[in-house]
C-alpha cells in the first residue's frame, strides 16, 4: 500500500500545478477585466473621432493615432507579407539543405532581436539620411519585425500541404510554379491568411520601435513623410503623466487595442484549429 | 497559278537558347529567383542590423573598449558611459522573473498536459496563449497602476519574510527591479506553459504507464519519469522566455524605476538596457551619448542572440510538430 | 477581418485626402522642453484655430531632446530652458551650417513639490536643505536643516524619497544651476547641466513623469514646474531667496526675478536663478525656443516668424491663466526686432 507520506505529497503537488494554471488563467482574465472597467466603460465617440486637446483640458481623442496606426500596419504589412511569404516559398519549395538552414537560422535570429533595437536600426538608416522623424521610418522598422514571422509561419502552412496533392499537379503537367501558386498555396490558403492576422496583431501592439521613428503627432499626419501618432505610444505617453483626463484616455486607448489584438488572436485560432493544428 | 514551294512546317525550337525561353515561359526560373531574392532579403536585412549597430557605436567603442561593459557612471555631463548598471537590471529583472516563471510555468503546464481533461486543457492553453498577445505597454499600464500600488500593500509582509536578506532590504518605493521582475513573470508565463505543455504531452505513454505500473503516484511519475523525459524541451522554453524578457522595452521602462545604480536589495529602483535605450535616444544630447545607447543595443542584442540560439536547438528536438 | 478591411480601406482614403489637402497645410515639426509644454500647447492649438493651415506639431521630448532634435535638424525648431552651451552652439553651426537663435517666451518656475502623508502645509526650504536633500545628504523628512525653517510644522522622520527627471531636461537645468549657486558642495560634486549624475533618486520622465511619480509615491519630493504642480493640485513649498524671505512662486514673484535683471543680453541667454532683490523667487528662469536663423522652406519660415510676432502680442496675454509670467515689455521689444535675424 501507498505511505500515506506518498500519497499526501501527490496531492499537494498535484494541486499545486492546479493552482498555478488558475493563476495564469486568472492573470488574463484580471487583464481583461480590469481594462474592460477602466477603459471600456469609459469610451466615448470622441475618443475615436476627436484630436487630442492641449494639456490640461479635457475631451479630446485619439482619432490620429488611430489613423496613424492604421498607416503603419498597412505600410508594413505592404513590406513584411510579401518578402516573408514569398522567403517561406522559397523555403518550402524549393530550398536546398544548407542553404535553408543558415536562412531559417537567420530568420529565428531576427525574431529575437528586441524591437527597440529594431527602432534604432530603423533610426540610422532611414530617420539620419532622411533629417526627419516619418510614417515611413515607423512603418519600416513594423515591417522589418514583420518579415521574419511571416516566412516561418508561411513556411510551416505550406509545408503542412500533402506532398500528393502536388504530385498530382506535377503528374498533370504543371510545372513547380504552377504547380505552387495554383495548387499549394490555395490549399493553405487558411493558414497562411491566419498567419498573416496573427502577424499584424503582434506588431499592432509594439512601442518601442516607433518612439523615435514614427515620434509622435498632436495632429493628422498627411501622407507618409511626416511624423505620426501611434495607438501604443500615445498610450504609453499618457499613462506616465500626471493628468487625470489623460491617463483616462489611456486606459480607453489600451482597451481599444487590446480587443482589437485578441480579436484577431481569436478568430485566428478558431480558423486554424478547425484544422486541428494550433499554430505558435 | 502560282506554284509555291511547299513550306516545311517550322522546325521545333531546338538548342539550347530556345530551351532556355521554354523554361523561362513555364516560370520556374522566375519563381525559383524570386522567392529566393525574397529570403535572401532576411540575411541581408541581419547583416545590415549588425553593420548600423556596429557602425553607429563606433564612437563610444573606441574611447572606452571593453571597460564600457564594467562601467558603472552614466554621465551625460562629463560624457563617461558605462553599461554595467543596466547589464546588472536586465540580467536581475529577467533572472526574478525566471525564478518566478519556472515554477508557475511548469506547473501549470503539468496540469495542463497530464490533469485536465483534453477539452478543458486545449481550452485553458488557448486562453493562456491569449496572454502572449497582449502588448507590452498594457502590462506596463496595468504595472504602474495596479501592480505597483498591490506591491506596496503587501511589502510589509514580504519584508517580514524575506526581510532578513539584503535581496529585500531598503526602501520600497514601489517602482524597483522587483516590481519589473514580477510584471516580466507574468509576461513570460505564456511561452513557458505553451512550450511545455507540448513537450510534456510529446513524452511516451509508455514511459508513464511503465512507472505506474511499478507502483509510483501521478506526482511520482511526472516527476520521475515524464519531466526528467521533457527536460530538453523545457528547458528549451526557459531560453525562450529568457530572451523574451531581456528584451522587453514598455512594461519594464513603467515600473523599474529608472535610476541607472546598482543596489543590492530588489525593492531598490534600478534600469534595464532597454529601458535606458527607450527612454534616452530621441533626446541623446551628442554623438557620444547616442553612440553610448547604441553600444548599449548591440550588447542587448549579442546576449539575445545567444540565448535564443541555445533556446531553438532545445525546443524543436523535443516538441510534438517535431524537428524543423 | 471586415473591421481590418475598413480600417484598411478607411486609411487609404483618409491617405489619399488628407494627402491631398497637405498641399497648403504648413506642417511644422518641433519638441523640446516639458517645462512651458503646458503653454505652448494651448498657444500651437489657439494659433492652430486662428490659422488652420498651420499645424505645429510640438512633442515635450525635454530640452536635451529639443536641442539634440534640431540640430539633427529632424525638427523645425527646439525648445530649451537651459540655455544652449557654447559648445552646443558652435556644434549647431557646424552640423546644420547657420546659426541658433533664443527666443525667450515665458518665465516659469521650478518648485520643490512634494507628497508628505499627513503633512498639507507648503513647507520652507532652504537652499542648503534643496542641496543636502538631493545630495543623499538628507534623508528624512524631520531632519534638522527642514524642521528648523518649518516650525510648527509636524514632520514625519519618514526617508525622503527623492524622484528627478530621467532625461536631459532645461528643468533640471534651472534646478541644478540654482542648487550650484546655494550650495559649494552641489557645485563640486555634481555642477548644473540638463542631465546630471544624480547622487541618489528615481528617474521619471519629463514633468509629466517626475508629477506622476510624486504622485504616486508616500514621502518622496521633486521639481517640477510651477504649472504642473499647480494642475496636478500637488503641494509645493517655499524657497529662500538671496535676501533671506521664504517667498512661494508666484506670477509676481517670478516676474520680479526677471524685473532684477540688469541687461538682456543680444542673444537672450541669462541665468535669472538667486537674484537679489526682495519679494523675489529664487528658482526662475526664462525659456527659450531654439530658431535656426536660416530656414529654407519659405512657408515654414514665414509660418515661424509670424508666430514669434503672435507670440509675442496675443500669446503673453494667455500666459497668466497657466500661472507663467508674461515676458517683461523691455524684453519684447528687443525679441520683435530680432525676428528679422531669421533670414
Amino acid at each position: 500500500m501507498l505511505s500515506l507520506r506518498r500519497k499526501t505529497v501527490n496531492v499537494v503537488m498535484l494541486s499545486l500545478t492546479g493552482v498555478c494554471t488558475f493563476l495564469a488563467v486568472g492573470t488574463l482574465l484580471f487583464v481583461l477585466g480590469y481594462l474592460f472597467f477602466h477603459g471600456g466603460t469609459s469610451l466615448t465617440w470622441d475618443f475615436f473621432t476627436k484630436l487630442p486637446t492641449p494639456v490640461g483640458e479635457s475631451g479630446g481623442g485619439m482619432a490620429n493615432a488611430l489613423l496613424g496606426s492604421a498607416k503603419l500596419l498597412l505600410l508594413a504589412s505592404c513590406i513584411g507579407i510579401p518578402i516573408g511569404f514569398l522567403g517561406g516559398v522559397y523555403l518550402a519549395e524549393f530550398g536546398g539543405s544548407s542553404f535553408s538552414f543558415v536562412v531559417r537560422y537567420t530568420t529565428d535570429l531576427l525574431n529575437g532581436v528586441p524591437s527597440i533595437v529594431i527602432g534604432i536600426f530603423a533610426y540610422t538608416l532611414i530617420v539620419l539620411p532622411q533629417g526627419h522623424f516619418s510614417t515611413l521610418s515607423g512603418g519600416l522598422a513594423l515591417g522589418v519585425m514583420m518579415i521574419p514571422i511571416a516566412i516561418r509561419s508561411s513556411e510551416d502552412f505550406l509545408k503542412a500541404v500533402p506532398v500528393s496533392l502536388r504530385e498530382g499537379a506535377m503528374a498533370l503537367g504543371a510545372s513547380k510554379a504552377k504547380t505552387i501558386f495554383t495548387v499549394v498555396i490555395p490549399a493553405a490558403k487558411a493558414g497562411l491568411i491566419t498567419g498573416i492576422m496573427l502577424n499584424v496583431a503582434r506588431v499592432a501592439g509594439e512601442t518601442a520601435p516607433l518612439i523615435f521613428t514614427a515620434f509622435g503627432n498632436r495632429y493628422w499626419s498627411p501622407g507618409w513623410d511626416q511624423p505620426t501618432a501611434a495607438l501604443p505610444v500615445m498610450i504609453y505617453t499618457y499613462a506616465i503623466s500626471p493628468y487625470p483626463d489623460w491617463k483616462q484616455q489611456a486606459w480607453s486607448a489600451g482597451f481599444v487595442l487590446l480587443m482589437l489584438v485578441l480579436a484577431i488572436n481569436v478568430f485566428a485560432r478558431m480558423i486554424l484549429s478547425k484544422r486541428g493544428h494550433v499554430a505558435r | 497559278m502560282s506554284v509555291t514551294a511547299p513550306t516545311a512546317l517550322p522546325a521545333r525550337p531546338s538548342g539550347r537558347a530556345s530551351a532556355f525561353w521554354h523554361r523561362l515561359r513555364s516560370g520556374d526560373d522566375i519563381a525559383y529567383v524570386i522567392t529566393l531574392t525574397c529570403a535572401l532579403t532576411i540575411l541581408a536585412l541581419a547583416v545590415l542590423l549588425v553593420f548600423e549597430l556596429f557602425r553607429n557605436s563606433a564612437l563610444p567603442r573606441e574611447k572606452f573598449g571593453w571597460s564600457f561593459l564594467s562601467g558603472t557612471t552614466w554621465d551625460p555631463v562629463v560624457g563617461q558611459y558605462g553599461a554595467l548598471p543596466f547589464i546588472y537590471g536586465t540580467v536581475v529583472t529577467s533572472a526574478l522573473a525566471l525564478l518566478m516563471g519556472i515554477p508557475l510555468g511548469v506547473g501549470a503546464a503539468i496540469f495542463l498536459a497530464e490533469l485536465a481533461p483534453t477539452k478543458i486543457s486545449n481550452g485553458l492553453t488557448f486562453l493562456i496563449e491569449l496572454l502572449a498577445a497582449v502588448p507590452s505597454v498594457i502590462f506596463g499600464l496595468l504595472g504602474i497602476f495596479v501592480l505597483v500600488p498591490a506591491l506596496v500593500a503587501i511589502e510589509p509582509a514580504i519584508r517580514a519574510v524575506l526581510g532578513w536578506t539584503p535581496l529585500f532590504s531598503g526602501p520600497f518605493y514601489g517602482v524597483s527591479l522587483f516590481s519589473a521582475g514580477v510584471v516580466l513573470t507574468v509576461m513570460i508565463i505564456p511561452f513557458i506553459i505553451s512550450i511545455s505543455r507540448e513537450v510534456i504531452l510529446a513524452v511516451p505513454t509508455e514511459q508513464r504507464e511503465g512507472a505506474l505500473a511499478l507502483g509510483a503516484t501521478k506526482w511520482e511519475t511526472t516527476w520521475n519519469v515524464v519531466l526528467p523525459f521533457a527536460k530538453k524541451g523545457i528547458m528549451g522554453s526557459i531560453f525562450l522566455a529568457l530572451a523574451r524578457s531581456l528584451g522587453e522595452t514598455m512594461a519594464v521602462t513603467m515600473v523599474i524605476g529608472n535610476e541607472p545604480k546598482i543596489h543590492e536589495s530588489l525593492f531598490a529602483p534600478g534600469y534595464s538596457i532597454a529601458a535606458v535605450i527607450a527612454n534616452n535616444f530621441a533626446e541623446a544630447s551628442d554623438s557620444l551619448e547616442k553612440g553610448a545607447l547604441i553600444e548599449l543595443g548591440l550588447v542587448l542584442f549579442g546576449l539575445t542572440i545567444i540565448i535564443n540560439g541555445l533556446a531553438r536547438v532545445l525546443v524543436l528536438s523535443t516538441t510534438r510538430k517535431g524537428a524543423s | 477581418m471586415t473591421r481590418r478591411v475598413f480600417i484598411v480601406n478607411a486609411a487609404l482614403v483618409a491617405t489619399l485626402t488628407v494627402g491631398a489637402a497637405s498641399a497648403q497645410q504648413v506642417l511644422i515639426n518641433a519638441g523640446g522642453a516639458t517645462f512651458p509644454y503646458p503653454i505652448y500647447s494651448k498657444w500651437f492649438d489657439e494659433y492652430h484655430k486662428k490659422f488652420s493651415n498651420i499645424a505645429i506639431n510640438y512633442a515635450s521630448i525635454g530640452s536635451g531632446g529639443g536641442i539634440a532634435q534640431v540640430t539633427a535638424g529632424t525638427v523645425d525648431f527646439g525648445a530649451s530652458d537651459g540655455p544652449m552651451t557654447d559648445a552646443a552652439i558652435k556644434e549647431f553651426q557646424d552640423k546644420r551650417g547657420s546659426a541658433i537663435l533664443h527666443f525667450p517666451t515665458v518665465l516659469g518656475a521650478d518648485v520643490p513639490t512634494y507628497n508628505i502623508p499627513g503633512v498639507t502645509a507648503s513647507l520652507n526650504f532652504t537652499g542648503e536643505a534643496l542641496a543636502g536633500i538631493f545630495l543623499g545628504k538628507i534623508t528624512k523628512w524631520n531632519d534638522p536643516e527642514i524642521a528648523n525653517a518649518n516650525p510648527g510644522v509636524k514632520l514625519p522622520s519618514n526617508n525622503i524619497v527623492v524622484v528627478h527627471r530621467s532625461d536631459n531636461s532645461g528643468t533640471t537645468y534651472i534646478w541644478t544651476d540654482y542648487l550650484s549657486k546655494a550650495s559649494k558642495d552641489w557645485e563640486m560634486k555634481v555642477g548644473r547641466g540638463t542631465g546630471v549624475n544624480w547622487p541618489v533618486g528615481l528617474g521619471g520622465k519629463g514633468n509629466e513623469g517626475v508629477s506622476g511619480s510624486i504622485q504616486q509615491t508616500a514621502n518622496s519630493v521633486g521639481y517640477v514646474e510651477l504649472a504642473y504642480a499647480i494642475q496636478n493640485k500637488m503641494t509645493y513649498g517655499k524657497v529662500k531667496n538671496a535676501a533671506g524671505e521664504f517667498v512661494q512662486a508666484s506670477l509676481a514673484s517670478v516676474t520680479a526675478a526677471a524685473a532684477g535683471m540688469k541687461e538682456m543680453p543680444e542673444d537672450f541667454r541669462v541665468s535669472i536663478t538667486n537674484p537679489p532683490g526682495k519679494g523675489v523667487y529664487p528658482i526662475a528662469s526664462f525659456t527659450w525656443l531654439l530658431i535656426p536663423s536660416k530656414i529654407s522652406d519659405p512657408a515654414k519660415k514665414k509660418a515661424i516668424k509670424d508666430f514669434l510676432g503672435w507670440m509675442l502680442a496675443d500669446g503673453q496675454k494667455m500666459t497668466e491663466a497657466l500661472l507663467y509670467a508674461p515676458l517683461p515689455k523691455a524684453v519684447v521689444t528687443k525679441e520683435l526686432k530680432a525676428i528679422d535675424k531669421i533670414q
